[in-house]
């Protein structure tokens, strides 16, 4: 039986804790529905009837056999939601470099014009908080763990603020995992980078099969600064990422670059705005997935370039393999172009494996099995080769590589 | 020694019938050269003889060193020895290049019972390799094909021929879209391939690059058949009277 979804509102709002508007906003908005276009094909009634509980933090918890586990540098852990000063390792900062949890920061109240921001704003418990000052190049990753140890129903919210200043640099690695239950994270990052700033942020989000992920990235762009952000999907019964960019100052090249390997029953849902204010920008989307058994894909691209934004030069491409005849995918992109002389180009593919290409590696005397996974390696090579931070890539190579080897 | 023999082929598409009849046999030693016009069937020939299964085969046999070709998957007849440099190479993006060659070539060594090639073995036989067709490292590195030019890619055709050394090699139209300098470097390339013991299939559309590699055996094919055959200055007659003295229907009967 499905609870009623304002019931839901509800029981979820009494588990949590409150801060802000206490979730009359969200209260406002409800979960969203099938019927709002935002969320078309991905419908959370799975997550409405869920049995709710506020996640805990857990001593026990703990960051064995984790992803960039190799690499040295600061390190900050949130378990369940909450900052774990156990696991995290902030020793040596150098000068201009703030990497703390949020709750110890003062936090300003924040709008949200969607129901999870809503959510988040009302009642997240912690989060990261990343600051390098102008000038200030950082080589280092800084790597970011959130690890879910709760049950069923265990739902946290998170808030993470990443600034970099003027002419600065830095380099953020995010890993989400979890135990094996249907544990709910609703995250939020804001991230802001001024003029001239260069950020590499990677997520490796490898959540639990049974969990439900929503997750916010709110990105706005100064005047000729780079950004690539790199979300490498592979967890979750539902994921979702709301990712948001606004290129708001000219010479700007941003790069969204996904992949995601859903298979069993997992749906992963990439929704990205991407906002051309100023001209003279770059935006590039490329999002490859591999889908298996049952699985679903939501690729859903927006690019609105504003009145104003001329020259403007956004691509985007989705490209979709199927493993399976029960595999779907729903791409949707979507221009929109009030300004002169802009180059927007933008292309999806859905299909299985290409014949020529198997030919092409059987003639080369590889048997089919091997020219099948050399293929679908490839598919996600294409996308994991766009990680400039080498170990984090070679890593998320092998990860992938045997993910898809298990299937 | 008989390497190849085809008798009576016949294959087609969807119920479309490309390939009419060919019969070809082809020595151990022998370079033999295929001309025709575009549409006459010459890459699906050469797509049949490695195995592609987009075409059907009807009638007829072809039998490669004493074993029934077409029973044998596409990897099989090449670990055997039928190598075949694609007209239209496929781009795998990707995929490295280095670790394409390098399966490939293990996929052969091992089939033969010889261990694989580490990296650092199968280096130093690239780097000879690439040097005969002057090709540059750097496209070792790139994604099979991508990016590459027409010239580069008919070249890293013949750097996997050179590597995969084969016994057989069917070379459909590597020279097309060359310049003079690259089709010099491509046939000096298959010129040096050469033995007593191996074969070669040329299939090309101009007869320029006859000028260069200097066949035994000229057939040609048109609509599916093999209209007539000569020695090499059967291409030269060819060049002479063009492609319409065989499209006019005077060779077709004879
Ligand atoms: N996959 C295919 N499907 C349908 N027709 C094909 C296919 N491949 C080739 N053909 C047809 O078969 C004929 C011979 O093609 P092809 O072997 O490529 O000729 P050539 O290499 O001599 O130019 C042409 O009429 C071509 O249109
Ligand atoms: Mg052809």
């Amino acid at each position: 039986m499905v609870a009623p979804a304002n019931n839901a509102v509800d029981r979820l709002l009494a588990a949590l804790p409150k801060r802000g508007d206490g979730g009359a906003r969200f209260a406002e908005l409800g979960f969203p529905t099938t019927r709002d276009e935002d969320w078309r094909f991905t419908s959370v009634a799975p997550i409405a009837e869920l049995e709710f509980t506020a996640a805990t933090g857990d001593a026990a918890a703990n960051l064995e056999a984790s992803v960039f586990s190799e690499i040295d540098g600061p390190q900050l852990v949130f378990v369940n939601g909450h900052y774990s000063s156990e696991l995290s390792d902030l020793d040596e900062l150098p000068d201009g470099v703030e990497i703390s949890n949020l709750a110890a920061a003062v936090f300003k109240p924040c709008e949200a014009d969607d129901a999870f921001g809503a959510l988040n704003a009302a009642s997240f418990t912690d989060g990261a908080r990343v600051c390098v000052a102008e000038g200030v190049c950082f080589k280092t990753p800084i790597r970011i763990y959130y690890l879910s140890t709760g049950g069923d129903g265990a739902t946290a919210n998170i808030r993470n603020h990443i600034t970099l200043g003027p002419n600065s640099k830095a380099t953020i690695l995010e890993s989400w995992t979890g135990a094996d239950s249907a544990y709910f994270n609703n995250a939020i990052t804001e991230l802001s980078a001024g003029d001239n700033a260069h950020l590499e942020h990677v997520k490796f989000q490898n959540e639990s099969p049974a969990a439900f992920h929503v997750a916010g990235l709110h990105a706005t762009m100064g005047r000729d600064c780079r950004v690539a952000h790199h979300s490498i999907a592979l967890g979750g019964r539902i994921a979702r990422n709301n990712i948001r960019a606004r290129l708001d100052g000219t010479g700007i090249e941003a790069m969204l670059n996904g992949l995601y390997l859903p298979h069993g029953k997992q749906l992963i849902d990439h929704h990205m705005v991407v906002d051309h204010l100023q001209p003279h920008c770059e935006s590039h989307e490329y999002f490859n997935g591999i889908l298996d058994d049952h699985a679903r894909a939501v690729f859903h691209g927006r690019i609105h370039v504003h009145k104003g934004a001329d020259k403007t030069d956004a691509k985007q491409t989705n490209k979709n393999l199927l493993l399976s005849d029960n595999a779907t995918v729903n791409t949707k992109p979507q221009l929109e172009i009030y300004a002169d002389d802009v180059k927007c180009t933008h292309g999806a593919t859905i299909g299985q494996m290409n014949a020529e290409q198997i030919f092409y590696l059987r003639a080369r005397g590889l048997d089919e099995d091997a020219a099948h996974r050399m293929i679908m390696h490839a598919f996600a090579g294409e996308i994991i080769a766009r990680i400039g931070c080498e170990p984090a890539r070679e890593e998320l190579d092998r990860l992938v590589w045997d993910r898809l080897e298990d299937k | 020694m008989k390497m190849l023999e085809i008798k009576n082929l016949k294959a087609g598409v969807e119920g479309k019938e490309i390939l009419k009849g060919i019969d070809l046999t082809i020595n151990a030693g022998e370079v033999h050269a295929i001309m025709g016009p575009n549409g006459s069937g010459k890459s699906t020939l050469a797509q049949v003889l490695a195995g592609r299964d987009a075409f059907d085969v009807g009638e007829g046999s072809v039998t490669f060193n004493g074993q029934d070709l077409l029973e044998l998957a596409p990897e099989v007849r090449v670990r055997e020895g039928l190598f075949l440099a694609f007209q239209y190479p496929v781009e795998i993006p990707g995929v490295n290049t280095t670790y394409f060659l390098r399966a490939a070539v293990n996929a052969v060594r091992e089939h033969h019972g010889e261990a694989a090639l580490n990296a650092v073995d199968f280096l130093k036989l690239m780097r000879q390799k690439i040097n005969l067709l002057e090709l540059d490292e750097s496209l070792l590195k790139r994604s099979v094909n991508e990016g590459f030019s027409g010239g580069e890619k008919k070249r890293a055709e013949i750097l996997q021929m050179a590597l995969l050394n084969p016994a057989m090699a069917v070379l459909d139209e590597t020279d097309s879209g060359l310049d003079i300098d690259a089709l010099k470097v491509v046939a000096n390339g298959v010129n040096t391939l050469k033995r007593a013991d191996n074969a070669q299939l040329i299939i090309t559309h101009y007869q320029r690059l006859l000028d260069y590699i200097v066949p035994d055996f000229v057939h040609v094919l048109y609509d599916g058949r093999i209209v007539k055959s000569g020695g090499k200055e059967l291409a030269l007659e060819l060049e002479e009277k063009g492609y319409d003295w065989i499209t006019s229907g005077e060779l077709q009967t004879a």
